[in-house]
């Protein structure tokens, strides 16, 4: 009984979150995808680590976490860009934007130079 | 009518008042930095004054070389650089194993200074590139402690700090450390963390990334920021302040930084590797879990929200104990889990003297004693607890952190001496917060009990207008804050602001404090500020800016200037050949690199016990075995340091006791009994036969009694034990004027060895010629 339950709530739970999910406006839903994405790369990543072994472990670290690193940055985006957080209603979209594309062009430039 | 009518003229006035005021102030407070800035630079030059423009100590030598060489040949040769002259015959990769922040900042200014055709020396800009950076540091203080508590707190943090012994004892011009510029460095991060936290903007949270990476680059010490953010964020979290800003200013740092932690080479891949670092990773994960359940707790209802909750703790605590064993089996395969020496001397005292000694000897790393807390800090001693109430008193995330980083920095700063200068800062923050809330409130109550009534009125419309303002920001912030608090205390917030202008200023009135003890009470806080800078003025000048490479002492005669050091080490520099060796104690090895421009054997890097052992060995054992070790690292010279002639207590016998024990650490024939008697080591007739025959012994007091006939040591205050003794193995070649730095050079090994033969049969016929010219006469030393 307790496990027919479970599982109905599991159903129940899963059905509530996409519905509240499928609410979210289309910008923000866009951002989600590229923090998806880059996860995933970063998981590629480490799966062919563990495969092939880490030698040039600079390369490795500096792939890994240039994906960790815009996915981190797209997620302060996406909060900044969300117009349910009172924080930021005075900052418009444009600035934080512009906010993004710095803060990733310095880690991109890091990530260059430590490729190696 | 005429009262809305002048109420209505009043209001435009009343504004162009205040902006006229804010203005004003906004000016003076330019001023007053200014003065905080040339102040600091000044009080550091008495040692510029008083000696010359020369570089302290031994550490700042170093870099002073490294300057040299950076500015000589670039930034190239100076990232790929191995330095053969210092560890012979092992060796220094520079590059990988400096620290590059001073070097390279001192380095820029020269070169831009330089291209500018302003022609100063390298020493000159090393000299005082210290002054200069302490007055940025007290800039960076006023804008951290602007950002806790306001315009007035900064000011008076900003001014503490430019004055505070113990900052001016790292920082005096010519002090050329590592510290002079770190702790410049270490403020500004803070400052832009805390600007991250209260603004969520990504701008600053990259600015704090960058000058995180320039602390990493500059100072070992940079692990206490890697540790001190996580923990505030933690803290955060564990008291319900989690936000969206939080998220914004710690997460990009932790990428970010890691990266650029991981460019410099000395850290290297340290930087996700060693513990010190896996509290900002595991916080980071903490940060995203969080995060995450804010963030669904958001987007469900609350009967779905609990269904979730029980779904994922029961899976998730499975994965979660799966993780943590991992983690816990890879931290305890390694025997020190993972920190690094030093770090372990920091969180256990007693690590050092029972596992290290060379950690243990430095005198800097020693625990400080009470009264050096008054010398160091002195009035800031007592203000710093009511700054840490004042902290409370609203307490938002950036004062928080304040009161955070002053108990972690008091309690480093009471394991180890040198960390005093990190509990500096947040002394001077926490005391200049306390400092400016008791200005603040008896300026208020002499405001409010001043004679004329229309000033009072104007007052009181100006308190209430500015007590409205602050009671929308209140509501303002507390809507921002409700999302992710439980709503209880929003409606509180709410339903405080209406009564809340008239009671403020009813309040104000009433927590006046009478007029003449107010104004007694502001006249004893200056006289407190007085005492303040008179007490830094004395220990900037008397007690913080002596050069130890120049001594000078006053007598009835008038001054006396010890120059011995220098003396030595251009006598090396001018009679010697520029591939000898010079072995001597592990602390003049950087000066002797630097100024004598001789190769050693050890220096104050301390990187190679073994090495040392091997020098320190060398220096207790007697003349034989010690010409045998010296003779195999190809030592021509042997430095020692002497003062038992003008009582200079620093000399070589004093720290014979760490050679015995870093030796014995790793030669077991070196055993510290032997050379004590009753326990204590002994120079006079009751010293062991082991002590009057070591090197150290011999080198220092050879022909000692030629000085006064009697031998008298004036460090010890004992009469020497042996007094008339010839050298074997060695032969003095230089003493300088006080006796104080003693150079002996190797005797070469004879050609012929009388008796056994060590050497093959075809070598004896060559000899035997010899043996007859100098076999007579003369007692042959060798056996």
């Amino acid at each position: 009984m307790g496990r027919a339950s479970s599982k109905e709530d599991a159903g129940a739970l899963f059905h509530s979150l996409r519905s509240a999910y499928a609410a979210t406006p289309l910008n923000l839903k866009i951002i989600d995808l590229y923090v998806g994405f880059s996860i995933f790369t970063a998981l590629i990543q480490v799966v062919y680590m563990a495969i092939v072994g880490s030698f040039p472990f600079n390369s490795f670290l500096s792939g890994v976490l240039s994906c960790v690193g815009t996915a981190v940055l797209a997620v302060c985006l996406r909060i900044q860009v969300n117009k349910e957080n009172k924080e930021f209603k005075d900052l418009p979209p444009e600035r934080a934007f512009a906010d993004f594309v710095l803060c990733n062009l310095v880690l991109h430039l890091v990530i260059m130079n430590f490729l190696g | 009518m005429a009262a809305p009518e002048s109420s209505a003229a009043a209001v435009p006035t009343l504004y162009t008042n205040n902006a006229l005021r804010n203005a004003f102030g906004g000016v003076l407070a330019f001023f007053i930095l200014l003065l905080i800035g040339v102040m600091a630079f000044s009080i550091r030059l008495f040692s510029v004054i008083k000696y010359e423009s020369v570089i302290h100590e031994f550490d700042p030598y170093f870099n002073y070389r490294v300057t040299q060489f950076l500015a000589k040949n670039g930034i190239y040769e100076f990232w790929n650089w191995f330095d053969d002259r210092t560890w012979y015959p092992l060796g220094r990769v520079i590059g990988g194993t400096v620290y590059p922040g001073l070097t390279l900042t001192a380095g820029t200014i020269w070169w831009l200074l330089n291209s500018l055709n302003i022609p100063l020396s390298v020493e000159t800009v090393c000299v005082f590139t210290a002054p200069i950076f302490s007055a940025f540091a007290s800039w960076a203080t006023y804008l951290l402690t602007k950002e806790v508590k306001g315009t007035g707190a900064g000011l008076t943090a900003a001014a503490l700090l430019a004055m505070v012994p113990s900052y001016i004892s790292r920082s005096v011009a010519g002090s050329y450390d590592n510290e002079a510029v770190a702790i410049f460095a270490l403020i500004f991060t803070f400052y832009l963390y805390i600007k991250t936290l209260n603004t969520g903007s990504l701008f600053y949270a990259t600015l704090n990334s960058i000058a995180y990476f320039y602390m990493v680059c500059s100072w070992g010490g940079y692990t206490f920021i890697i540790n001190l953010i996580p923990m505030h964020v933690l803290l955060c979290i564990v008291t319900g302040r989690f936000s969206s800003r939080l998220y914004i200013a710690y997460a990009p740092l932790v990428v970010l930084g890691t990266l650029l932690a991981a460019l410099v080479p000395v850290v290297g891949f340290n930087a996700v590797m060693t513990s010190e670092h896996f509290a900002s990773f595991l916080v980071f994960i903490i940060l995203h879990v969080v995060a995450f359940v804010y963030y669904i707790k958001g987007i469900l209802t609350p009967k779905m929200f609990k269904v979730a909750v029980t779904l994922v703790v029961s899976v998730g605590l499975a994965v979660c104990c799966a993780v943590i064993a991992v983690l816990v089996a890879l931290v305890a395969s390694s025997p020190t889990k993972g920190w690094s020496g030093r770090s372990l001397s920091l969180l256990d005292p007693t690590y050092a003297s029972k596992y290290i000694p060379i950690i243990a000897s430095v005198s800097e790393h020693q625990p400080p004693t009470w009264p050096s807390y008054f010398m160091d800090i002195n009035v800031l001693a007592f203000l710093v607890p009511a700054g840490i109430i004042a902290c409370f008193s609203p307490l938002s995330d950036a004062s928080s952190f304040v009161v955070l980083y002053i108990a972690t920095s008091v309690y480093f700063s009471g394991v180890m001496v040198r960390l005093m200068l990190v509990f500096a800062p947040a002394a001077c923050i926490t005391s200049g917060i306390a400092l400016s809330q008791a200005f603040d409130v008896f300026t208020r109550s002499i405001k409010f009990q001043l004679p004329g009534i229309a000033s009072n009125t104007e007052v009181d419309a100006a308190e209430t207008s500015s007590s409205t303002a602050e009671a929308q920001n209140d509501v303002e912030k507390s809507e921002e804050t409700s999302k992710n608090r439980p709503s209880k205390k929003s409606k509180k917030k709410e339903k405080e602001e209406k009564p809340l202008p008239k009671a403020k200023a009813e309040k104000k009135r009433l927590l006046a404090l009478p007029l003449d003890s107010s104004v007694i009470s502001l006249l004893l806080l200056i006289l407190l500020g007085a005492l303040y800078v008179v007490h830094c003025v004395w220990a900037a000048a008397e007690a913080y800016s002596a050069p130890s490479i120049v001594l000078t002492s006053r007598s009835h005669d008038g001054l006396h200037v010890f120059d011995d050091f220098r003396e030595a080490y251009a006598w090396l520099r001018h009679n010697t050949d520029v591939d000898d060796k010079v072995a001597s104690w592990w602390d003049y090895g950087y000066q002797t690199t630097a100024m004598a421009n001789r190769t050693v054997i050890v220096d104050n890097n301390t990187w190679n016990n073994t090495h040392i052992a091997t020098v320190g060995t060398a220096m207790s054992s007697p003349e034989k075995a010690a010409w045998e070790i010296f003779h195999s690292l190809d030592v021509k010279y042997v430095l020692v340091v002497f003062g038992g002639l003008v009582g200079y207590p620093s000399d070589d016998i004093n720290k014979f006791l760490w050679m015995v024990r870093i030796g014995g650490g790793v030669f077991p024939h070196i055993k510290e009994p032997d050379y004590l008697r009753d326990g204590q080591y002994r120079i006079d007739s009751q010293a062991t036969p082991t002590m009057l025959n070591c090197l150290m012994y011999k080198l220092s007091y050879y022909r000692f009694v030629e000085t006064d006939g009697k031998a008298f040591d004036r460090v010890r205050q004992t009469e020497i034990g042996k007094k008339y003794f010839k050298l074997t193995h060695f032969e003095e070649v230089f003493t300088t004027h006080h006796w104080m730095v003693r150079i002996y050079k190797l005797k070469p090994p004879k050609n012929r060895i009388r008796g056994k033969t060590k050497k093959p049969k075809t070598k004896t016929s060559t000899t035997s010629s010899r043996a007859k010219r100098s076999g007579t006469g003369k007692k042959n030393p060798w056996h």
